[in-house]
């Protein structure tokens, strides 16, 4: 049995003993157990691949496999991994990890929540080790369906408004994915929907004109590209805390991982085409979620902006076409999916103390909940860019890349994106002053507690991680640079 | 021809018999075991199935009766699929108005089933439009089969109106035919196809006359009424078995007998699959009353199942019979819900009443979700699977506008599917549904469509085995 089908099969094992589990305590051990081995395994095959790598395995994938699924229509089963996956498995093991110890005290109809939340966890790794479009894109639409409910019936606020509103837009974007994968599929030949295979052969340019925008985009509404990112606010804003951390960081990336495998890797003609045209869109995308996140009180609201923002760079830097800004761009997806899954964790457990996520009525919780305070200081410090922490390592990496290309149009969208940076330190230095420090400003707030043990091993996580991602970020960095060497050869030829 | 070739026709004469050993039940079984009429015609149907499980082709008649392989199987699904509706209507039969009319059911929709094998067995018009005629008017007595309640009776009439309507239209079409190639047997008329102007008349005569059939756009109008006031196992019944019936009958004769014509036909058929997709989706939208939306649910269903006509391949006529078997399963799994809340509400058929149901009835309200995802493609689940292979279908014989505008449909139809999902899951409700239990037929049919909607898509052999049976069809 493939290692990488186990990443399958643990969720699916998971959602049958979710289904028999008769009390809340069943529900959480299974959880708990379950998401543990999860972590496991990403520890562990990220660990085997490095040794694999070292000992001189040069193949595009590891660990490949193939069972032929649905003959007449060439679908397989067939999963393999190269850097970029393994750190994105990782990355989403972390997260469910961490997610299930934030919803930890989610009533009502825990055991209905976590049925749903792996489910979209198995999409979520279905999609990273799969290498066949057809089966890619099968576990991406059920990583997509549950939000529908989990936002639905445990959110907040607007939540019905938001579910449909996320659900129908990011399903808009499958239907042009789906219509794109077929032009891919019968481009190549019809032949084979394996990834790996339909790289080495070569889609009719007119083709690749038509159906590289389609793609991009089907992806892009995901990865929050402009305009099409107005689902992410209003999701994360009514989602649960958990749904909002497994959201903003893991299920976005999706949306880059599938740019950047599915689009530029199959279509590298389409993307010297219409390249341009979308760096415009993400720069916006960039920009104006950074801007966006200024006037925003909400604080939820301030943290999707904010990984609007995030995500587009990602994007951006995906477009610049160099190896050194798409290294840069997947470890922004890696800093980004744990700097904002530590932010919505925290912004989750201040809420569920203040009853309020409006900055306004907030003020001095420093001295109130210490622990989560300190947290969201180290979360902003790293949204920011700060030196040690994940964020600044990943956007060094990508504006250094994108400055290589040394063409006007090229270097300006660097530099209008470049001042996203400035922008997050307003907002995230506003909001840490307004919340943390100064007076208190509710009287009933004094009586609040601090962190609870569950919420604890959340935050500390998710702490550690940022942390060791901005101290030593050099081997992760080197295995993301490795896979992202015969992708961008393609794109450069 | 011997008389024993006649023989040949098993799985007619099967059906035929079925029907003449439940109508001699309903004559001469005492009034105290008249009950179990229900289990015998369930049972009979069951046995039917087995023993014809096997698919042959069979030419009769010197081509008039002609059964392919796929003909074959695809009257194994509709089988199926009546069986599914038999399980279902216990309830409804055993009602006080309805009890003493229970083999009446029976008989006319077994009688109905027969018409419906003759079509997809057709080798000639005359047997076809046989078939159909044969499959229409019990059907008009089903749909009024509640006559003294709410609007059967009304729309049994509608629906008898344009049954008559669209066999004249088509029997036009069907003269024309004959008035110019002088043959109504279908291996003889693509040789005298020559697209004069008389056959195109002929083609969108008998086009039309079959759309009505298929509830297409324009056509569809008797459609909501007629779903809204049958008897729901009826209006269950009519929406998968002869919509079934009437797209694999659709294939066949625009592929195998206009098939050199297929220029004609496919652009007219774009356009009327784009009508009936949209047209359906945004009035399904509006649709608080869970029958009507159905029907416009089921509109533009069928409008997805002629993506796999307009493919006009083997691969198309596999994509179709297989999304026919995934959507007899879930629209039954939704009509068995809906029919099972209405027996024990007495009535509630509005959107609304479905508020809160997970919270009392959990389990219906599962199905119904699975039902409805499968519907709407969602994956895992296998309406997912048959979405993709009629567009690939399509896709792959070029039609890659009709493709784009019908996906960007199911996203439409994901919105509405999503308000039911809602009502029962999200939106609070003061007086749910109260907590009942389904009889155990309904159960064992409900809990057959879930592992249908489960286990087709993730299970390949059914259409592997499909693909294999379509290469000649």
């Amino acid at each position: 049995m493939n290692i990488l089908s186990f990443f399958v099969i643990i969720p699916i094992l998971m959602l049958g003993a979710l289904w028999v589990a008769r009390n809340i305590n069943q529900v959480r051990g299974v959880m708990v157990a379950g998401s543990s081995l999860l972590l496991a395994l990403s520890v562990y095959l990220t660990i085997d691949y490095i040794a694999l790598r070292q000992a001189g395995a040069t193949a595009e994938m590891l660990y490949t496999a193939s069972i032929s699924w649905y003959e007449p229509l060439n679908i397989c089963y067939s999963v393999g991994v190269d850097g970029i996956s393994v750190v994105m498995l990782l990355l989403s093991s972390i997260i469910v990890f961490t997610g299930t110890f934030a919803s930890w005290q989610l009533k009502p109809m825990t055991k209905e929540y976590f049925l749903w939340f792996t489910l979209l966890s198995a999409g979520v790794f279905g999609f990273f080790i799969s290498t066949d479009l057809f089966t890619m894109f099968m576990f991406y639409e059920v990583a997509l369906i549950p939000m529908y409910l989990l936002i639905g019936v445990w959110g907040s606020g607007k939540k019905e408004y938001a579910a449909m509103k996320l659900t129908l837009m990011l399903m808009g974007g499958s239907a042009f994915l789906l219509i794109g994968i077929l032009g891919i599929f019968y481009g190549a030949g019809g032949d084979t929907m394996n990834i790996l295979e339909i790289a080495q052969r070569h889609i009719p340019t007119q083709m690749q004109e038509w159906f590289f925008p389609l793609i991009f985009l089907g992806f892009g509404v995901l990865g929050a590209l402009f305009p099409f990112h107005t689902w992410s606010p209003d999701g994360h804003a009514s989602a649960p805390t958990a749904v909002s951390m497994l959201h903003a960081g893991v299920l976005m990336k999706l949306g880059g991982y599938g740019c950047f495998r599915v689009a530029m890797y199959l279509m590298p003609e389409g993307a010297e085409m219409w390249g341009n045209f979308f760096l415009v869109l993400t720069t916006i995308s960039v920009v104006y979620g950074a801007f966006s996140a200024v006037v925003q009180t909400d604080l939820k609201y301030i943290n999707a902006y904010s990984s609007v923002s995030h995500c587009g760079l990602v994007l951006f830097a995906l477009l610049m076409m160099t190896r050194t800004s798409c290294t840069g761009a997947i470890l922004q997806m890696l800093s980004h999916g744990l700097m904002t899954a530590l932010f919505f964790a925290l912004i989750g457990m201040i809420y569920g103390r203040t009853h309020t996520r409006d900055i306004r009525f907030m003020g001095g919780l420093m001295k109130i909940m210490p622990f989560l305070a300190v947290g969201y200081v180290i979360a902003g410090l790293a949204n920011l860019g700060l030196p040690g922490l994940s964020g600044f390592v990943a956007e060094m990496t990508v504006f250094v890349g994108s400055f290589q290309n040394d063409d006007t149009f090229h270097r300006i969208c660097t530099i209008v994106a470049t001042t996203s940076i400035v922008i997050t330190a307003v907002y995230i230095l506003r909001t840490v002053g307004k919340i943390l420090y100064g007076q208190v400003q509710n009287p009933e707030h004094l009586k609040l507690t601090d962190a609870t043990w569950d919420e604890r091993v959340a935050v500390i996580c998710l702490i550690a991680c940022v942390a060791g991602l901005g101290m030593a970020p050099f081997w992760v960095s080197d295995l993301i640079s490795e896979s992202v060497e015969p992708i961008i050869a393609v794109l450069m030829k | 021809m011997d008389y024993i070739s006649i023989l040949s026709m098993h799985q007619e004469l099967g059906l035929i018999a079925v029907f003449l050993l439940v109508f001699l039940a309903d004559l001469f079984l005492p009034e105290r075991s008249r009950p179990l009429i229900r289990p015998i015609a369930t049972l009979l149907l069951v046995v039917q199935l087995v023993g014809n499980i096997i698919p042959d082709e069979v030419i009769l008649f010197g081509g008039m009766y002609h059964s392919t392989p796929m003909a074959s199987v695809m009257k194994n699904i509709l089988t199926l699929g009546t069986i599914l509706v038999f399980m279902q209507s216990n309830d409804w039969l055993k009602r006080e108005d309805t009890r003493h009319k229970t083999g009446e059911f029976y008989i006319l929709t077994l009688s109905t089933l027969i018409g419906m094998f003759f079509m997809v067995s057709a080798g000639h018009f005359l047997l076809f439009f046989l078939g159909l005629e044969l499959a229409s008017v019990p059907m008009a007595c089903l749909i009024a089969f509640d006559k003294y309640k709410g609007h059967s009776a009304e729309a049994g009439a509608k629906f008898i109106l344009s049954a008559l309507f669209s066999s004249g239209l088509m029997l036009y079409g069907i003269s024309m035919i004959y008035g110019t190639i002088g043959t109504l047997y279908f291996q003889d008329i693509p040789a005298g196809l020559n697209g004069n102007a008389l056959q195109i008349l002929a083609l969108v005569f008998f086009f039309s006359g079959l759309a009505f059939k298929l509830s297409l756009v324009p056509f569809h109008l008797w459609t909501a009424d007629a779903y809204q006031g049958a008897p729901t196992n009826v209006t269950a019944y009519l929406s998968v078995i002869s919509k079934g019936a009437a797209a694999f009958a659709a294939m066949v004769i625009l592929v195998r007998v206009f098939g050199p014509m297929s220029s004609e036909w496919s652009q007219m058929l774009s356009i009327v699959i784009v009508a009936t997709i949209t047209i359906g989706n945004l009035f399904a939208i509006r649709q608080t009353q869970l029958k009507r939306f159905m029907a416009f649910s089921s509109i533009s269903q069928a409008g997805y199942i002629l993506l796999a006509v307009l493919a006009g391949t083997p691969q198309g006529m596999a994509s179709l019979v297989y999304y026919m078997v995934v959507y007899i399963v879930a629209n039954l799994a939704v009509f068995g819900v809906i029919a099972s809340v209405e027996h024990h509400t007495h009535g509630k058929l509005e959107r609304a009443d479905y508020n809160g149901l997970y919270q009392t009835n959990p389990k219906l309200a599962m199905v119904m979700t699975l039902a409805l995802f499968s519907l709407a493609g969602i994956p895992p689940f296998a309406g997912f699977f048959s979405k993709f292979f009629v567009f690939a279908a399509a896709f792959n014989s070029s039609y890659y506008l009709v493709v784009f505008i019908a996906l960007v449909n199911t996203v439409i139809s994901l919105y509405y599917y999503l308000l039911i999902i809602k009502a029962m899951f999200i939106t609070p409700n003061e007086q749910p549904i109260p907590t009942f239990n389904s009889d155990n037929a309904m159960r064992a049919c409900l809990m057959i469509c879930v592992a249908g909607i489960i286990l087709l898509g993730i299970v390949s052999n059914v259409y592997s085995v499909l693909s294999d049976t379509a290469v000649k069809f």
